[in-house]
């Protein structure tokens, strides 16, 4: 089991969103986090350039078992590009092994319970 | 030294009075008018009406923008924003003129050079003692909240310039005519029958039009993406809530202000409007109680919002019971119309013409049934056996004149604004976000993304 966890534009939340539906992949938890990498992006505000400090970004993580890791990061490599071809800021995928998971529900273990 | 002989002061009076004279260009017009006497009651409650009806609009933005999506919050409330804008500057240019001024174009609308730029009236006193300024500035608020309305029926997928165009084409072809027809004093529907057709604060120009341009631009444009298998919720119930009760606040300059006095028709249109709303308000909640178990926010606010439509164009001739049954009507029909929406599923987002076209309908129409006896002995005497039969026929021909008219001409404008600025937003854009993609700022701080 891993655990995917993607740092993506805010804008391109639900294009990603679609292109996991596509592939099947439906069991998501998205959160709104803020933070830099090497994007620095300048942005018209009230007639002045301004380069934001901390950038507003979508968090989504996603548990899978192994056989899912490929077809879930290709989704989202597949959909969170700017204009299909990527430029800086388009974000990153993180993958950790996951040691378990638990559905509180039933408390089934393991692979079936993701 | 202090007194002075009166010789002296008489000098000085006159020396005044020269000054005056020479300041202003001329004597007359300078406290009293050319043609008419101020009423200083009834100019302080138009002016105050004429900011209440302003104030509907900010209202409308928090509505709407409250039950829109995070992305798109600043978008629609700038739907509502941008009208303030333009239709205030077409308005004082040509909107007035073309609603108020006499018959032309074989009564298509109006027209008086005197109304271009307001340039003609500038010491104009009406007969009803206001200052005709007050007047042109009151409707000219209906002018602005009526585009504004339709937004909701397209929300989260236009493009903010197409949408620009097409509110100002709107106003100006299916607007400005319709307001004319029905209450310029030359206009046809207002001449029909015994005492016109009634349509006291807007029930056919206002939101009958509104809503059915509503209906025509959601089926031209088509659904939201998703829609309806995403559920859609609303990002912030608590700013439209607010948004509902300046609705309501706002009302009583829409409806009470459209008496164009301060005096017994002004408080019976205000009564009327307050019933109107509990009723529609009261019912919404315990029909949704008693369908779907639960009392919502969002369906209390839409049962305000479906009486106060509903008592607009009956506020002047309706009594209090009759109010209250039009917002119990009101309520109860447009819920089920939205029910139906569900059902057959086109995308009116917000529900423009769920609320404002069906409760605009409902009024208009059933008005008739509680008109005051006061009322249908005036129009008794003008046309001898004038009954409320005869006057549901004229009531019904005039809604079915503004459905038409509305629903030909949005189409077509729609077609033609579509053609040169593409109105529907790209799949691009609209997953982003009206705010990011049209304005390039976001409404709040860390939200949840929804």
């Amino acid at each position: 089991m891993k655990m995917i966890t993607a740092i993506i534009r805010e804008a391109h939340l639900d294009q990603v969103r679609e292109a996991l539906i596509e592939a099947d992949i439906k069991r998501i938890t998205v959160s709104r986090v803020s933070g830099h990498g090497q994007q620095r992006i300048e942005e018209m505000y009230r007639g002045q350039v301004i380069i934001p400090d901390l950038i507003p970004k979508i968090r989504i993580e996603i548990a899978v078992n192994d056989a899912f890791v490929d077809i879930t990061v290709d989704a989202i490599l597949k959909s969170a590009r700017t204009n299909g071809s990527g430029s800086v800021g388009d974000g990153k995928i993180f993958i950790t092994p996951l040691e378990e998971c638990i559905r509180i529900r039933t408390g089934e273990k393991g692979g079936t319970a993701i | 030294m202090n007194q002075e002989n009166p010789l002296e002061m008489g000098k000085n009076i006159k020396r005044i009075s020269l000054v005056l004279l020479i300041l202003f260009g001329c004597g007359t017009g300078l406290f009293a008018a050319e043609n008419g006497h101020i009423d200083t009651g009834a100019t302080a409650w138009m002016l105050t009406s004429t900011a209440l009806v302003l104030l509907m609009v900010p209202g409308l933005a928090m509505f709407y923008g409250g039950l829109v999506r995070t992305k798109n919050v600043l978008g629609t409330i700038m739907h509502s924003f941008v009208a303030m804008g333009i239709i205030s500057v077409l308005w004082v240019i040509l909107g007035y003129s073309m609603c108020f001024g006499n018959n032309v174009l074989g009564g298509w609308f109006g027209w008086n050079k005197d109304y271009f730029f307001l340039k003609g009236i500038d010491k104009n006193i009406m007969d009803a003692g206001i200052p005709e300024y007050v007047f042109s500035m009151f409707q000219g608020k209906f002018a602005i909240i009526t585009p504004a309305l339709i937004a909701g029926a397209f929300a989260e997928r236009v493009s903010f310039k197409a949408y620009c165009f097409f509110i100002a084409i709107w106003s100006i072809l299916v607007y400005n005519p319709l307001c004319h027809w029905v209450w310029a004093s030359d206009g046809f529907i207002y001449k029909l029958g015994a005492k016109g057709a009634i349509d006291f604060a807007g029930g056919t120009v206002v939101h009958i039009s509104a809503g059915v341009s509503g209906l025509v631009a959601a089926l031209y444009l088509g659904s939201r993406r998703g829609y309806p298998y995403q559920v859609i919720r609303p990002n912030n119930m608590v700013i439209t809530m607010l948004g509902a009760g300046l609705l309501w606040v706002g009302w009583f300059g829409f409806n009470a202000g459209s008496s164009i006095s301060s005096g017994l028709s002004t408080a019976q249109a205000l009564v009327a409007t307050q019933v109107a709303a509990a009723a529609g308000a009261m019912t919404w909640i315990i029909i949704e109680g008693l369908h779907q178990g639960k009392a919502t926010a969002l369906g209390f606010a839409s049962g305000i919002l479906a009486g106060l439509v509903a008592v607009t164009p009956a506020a002047g001739v309706v009594q209090p019971y009759g109010a209250m049954i039009l917002g119990v009507l009101a309520s109860t029909i447009c819920y089920f119309a939205i029910m139906l929406k569900n059902k057959v599923g086109y995308d009116d987002s917000l529900d423009a013409f769920g609320i404002h076209g069906i409760g605009g309908i409902t009024g208009a129409i059933m008005l008739t049934f509680f008109i005051r006896s006061s009322w249908m002995d005036e129009a008794a005497a003008l046309t001898p056996g004038w009954t409320m039969w005869n006057q549901l026929l004229i009531q019904i021909f005039a809604v079915g004149i503004a459905i038409a008219y509305a629903a030909l001409m949005t189409w077509g404008i729609i077609v033609v604004v579509d053609k040169i600025f593409k109105f529907k937003s790209s799949d691009t854009d609209e997953m982003a976000g009206l705010d990011r993609s049209y304005h390039g700022e976001r409404a709040y701080g860390m939200l949840n993304p929804n």
